[in-house]
């Protein structure tokens, strides 16, 4: 069983290091060819509108949306977020998605770099203690269908005042529709792969 | 990373801003993409259209600097202004190496990252800015590890290899490479005594080192600058252990703008793969006139310490 991760552009390498500390083999995925045999995919953190641009010239583009909609699992953090969501706001009306999951989001909605952040969140189906996650430029789940799980929403951090901080309290940031996984912070960046977990358990049909 | 130094900076409250981690975080989601210098919002426009991680605002590309001579500043905010409008990718601009005010001005206008450039006239001989005070992210310039390790001290979460910058001649960029991550490799076979020697002759902070020596890498991404021109410059980097490239004069300074941008953007994603640099290398039209590192006035990569 191999999982690949896109690697065009983006956080690859960190999400390579998950599927190894969890005993899963992971697979480069740069071209069409790379695509034969994969139980899953993830789609890394990086430019979502580069990303949407050399899946395109590499010609994996078409394939993987066929993959995708014959019910290839995958898992997009971020940027992977964006090429899944169904509805992009304030993206570039040329930018190529999969639309495979029922989400409207806006880019960078919590606003510039400097509003990026950290925050714990609790994740429905992972025990233990909550979830770090790191959000960078991150998209903003404005809306989702009623077949959308979601499986976290952003903490209303109410102390923070009206500070640009609060944008997005009460937001979903983890969502799930059948075989898709997304989220809207980086769980590749620290060292918990229990979301990684999750996916994988995905590819081998659990849930 | 227990007790390194870069993560002194403690997150407090429980939405921190500001963090290392967020820092690095953007960094990291750029590795193996092109960050173009632009000085307007149509070229901004271009090069997000070519596949652009992001864009660095300035005035001048660094080969008019040259070519133009005077004190070099931080751009016109409303130029800023303008680029930020313009493109939804992240923004950089730069201000010049040690003008703490330069980069409280970015800083207030939102920019994603600061740039404390040497491709700018430096404004203090001795001190670069203390970047740990700040929201947003820096990238610093380094031409061998111990001055990458340095700006790394003073907080900085992006090195990039300052090569020469306007030049279109890759030949400072691979030295400088080549000497940043020589003496990782090296580093990494030395032993525990060793390391201290290493730090006293780096001029570096034992603790980075001793990181390095554990991680084999720098601990933050290490981008390439100065003198990428074409296709096979950003593959040759790239190949040397380049995480991504910065291009400057090499695109708008070339004949067909356009097609070079995406070339090179294709040629770094696709870096190992010869056959793919080969058929987007064809046919670009003429590439950035270039210069002998021999005859250059000005040696940008000795600015900064």
């Amino acid at each position: 069983m191999t999982i690949g991760v896109l690697a065009l552009q983006g956080d690859v390498r960190e999400h390579m290091a998950a599927l190894a500390d969890l005993g899963e083999v992971g697979r480069l995925v740069s071209g069409p060819a790379d695509l034969v045999a994969l139980a899953g995919i993830i789609l890394p953190g990086g430019e979502s509108t580069t990303l949407s641009m050399l899946l395109e010239s590499s010609g994996l583009l078409d394939p993987l949306a066929a993959a995708l909609t014959d019910g290839l699992p995958v898992f997009g953090t971020c940027a992977g977020m964006i090429l899944l969501a169904e509805t992009v706001l304030d993206g570039r009306p040329d930018q190529r998605r999969f639309g495979v999951i029922d989400i409207t989001l806006r880019r960078n909605g919590y606003g510039r770099q400097v509003a990026s952040f950290e925050c714990d969140l609790n994740v429905a189906g992972i025990e233990g203690p909550p979830v770090h996650a790191v959000f960078i430029r991150a998209p903003v789940v404005e809306a989702v269908s009623p077949d959308i799980e979601v499986l976290a929403t952003l903490p209303d951090h109410a102390d923070t005042g009206g500070d640009v901080r609060n944008v997005g309290g009460g937001r979903p940031v983890v969502c799930k529709q059948g075989p898709v996984l997304v989220t809207a912070f980086h769980p590749e960046l620290t060292e918990d792969r229990r979301v990684h977990q999750l996916f994988v358990g995905m590819t081998k049909g659990e849930r | 990373m227990g007790d390194s130094p870069i993560e002194s900076r403690s997150a407090t409250g429980n939405r921190p801003t500001g963090t290392f981690t967020v820092k690095r975080g953007l960094a990291d989601m750029l590795r193996g993409g092109v960050v173009m210098d632009v000085v307007d919002a149509e070229q901004a426009k271009l090069a997000e259209d070519s596949g652009a991680v992001a864009v660095m605002a300035l005035e001048r590309v660094p080969a008019d600097i040259r070519r133009d001579g005077g004190v070099a500043r931080m751009s016109d905010p409303a130029m800023i202004e303008g680029i930020k409008a313009a493109v939804t990718v992240p923004v950089m601009a730069k201000a010049r190496i040690g003008h703490f005010a330069e980069a409280q001005v970015l800083a207030a206008l939102g920019v994603d990252y600061v740039d404390e450039s040497e491709v700018l006239t430096p404004a203090d001989e001795a001190h670069h800015i203390d970047k740990w005070s700040y929201d947003v992210p820096f990238v610093c310039g380094a031409t061998n590890l111990g001055e990458a390790l340095r700006r790394i001290s003073e907080g900085a979460a992006l090195i990039r290899s300052k090569g020469e910058a306007g030049t279109g001649n890759i030949v400072e960029a691979v030295r400088h490479l080549r000497a940043i991550l020589g003496d990782i490799r090296r580093i990494t076979q030395a032993d525990s005594a060793e390391l201290y020697g290493w730090a006293k002759q780096l001029a570096a902070p034992i603790g980075l080192v001793q990181e390095i020596a554990g991680s084999g890498r720098l601990p933050v991404p290490l981008f390439c600058a100065g003198g990428i021109a074409t296709p096979a410059d950003a593959s040759l980097v790239m190949q040397l252990g380049a995480e991504a490239v910065f291009v400057g004069s090499g695109i708008f300074k070339s004949s067909d703008p356009e097609r070079r941008a995406r070339a090179i953007v294709e040629a770094t994603a696709h870096y190992a793969d010869a056959h793919l640099v080969a058929k987007v290398s064809t046919g670009l039209g003429d590439a950035m006139a270039g210069q002998e590192i021999d005859t250059l006035d000005v040696r940008l990569a000795a600015r900064g310490w």
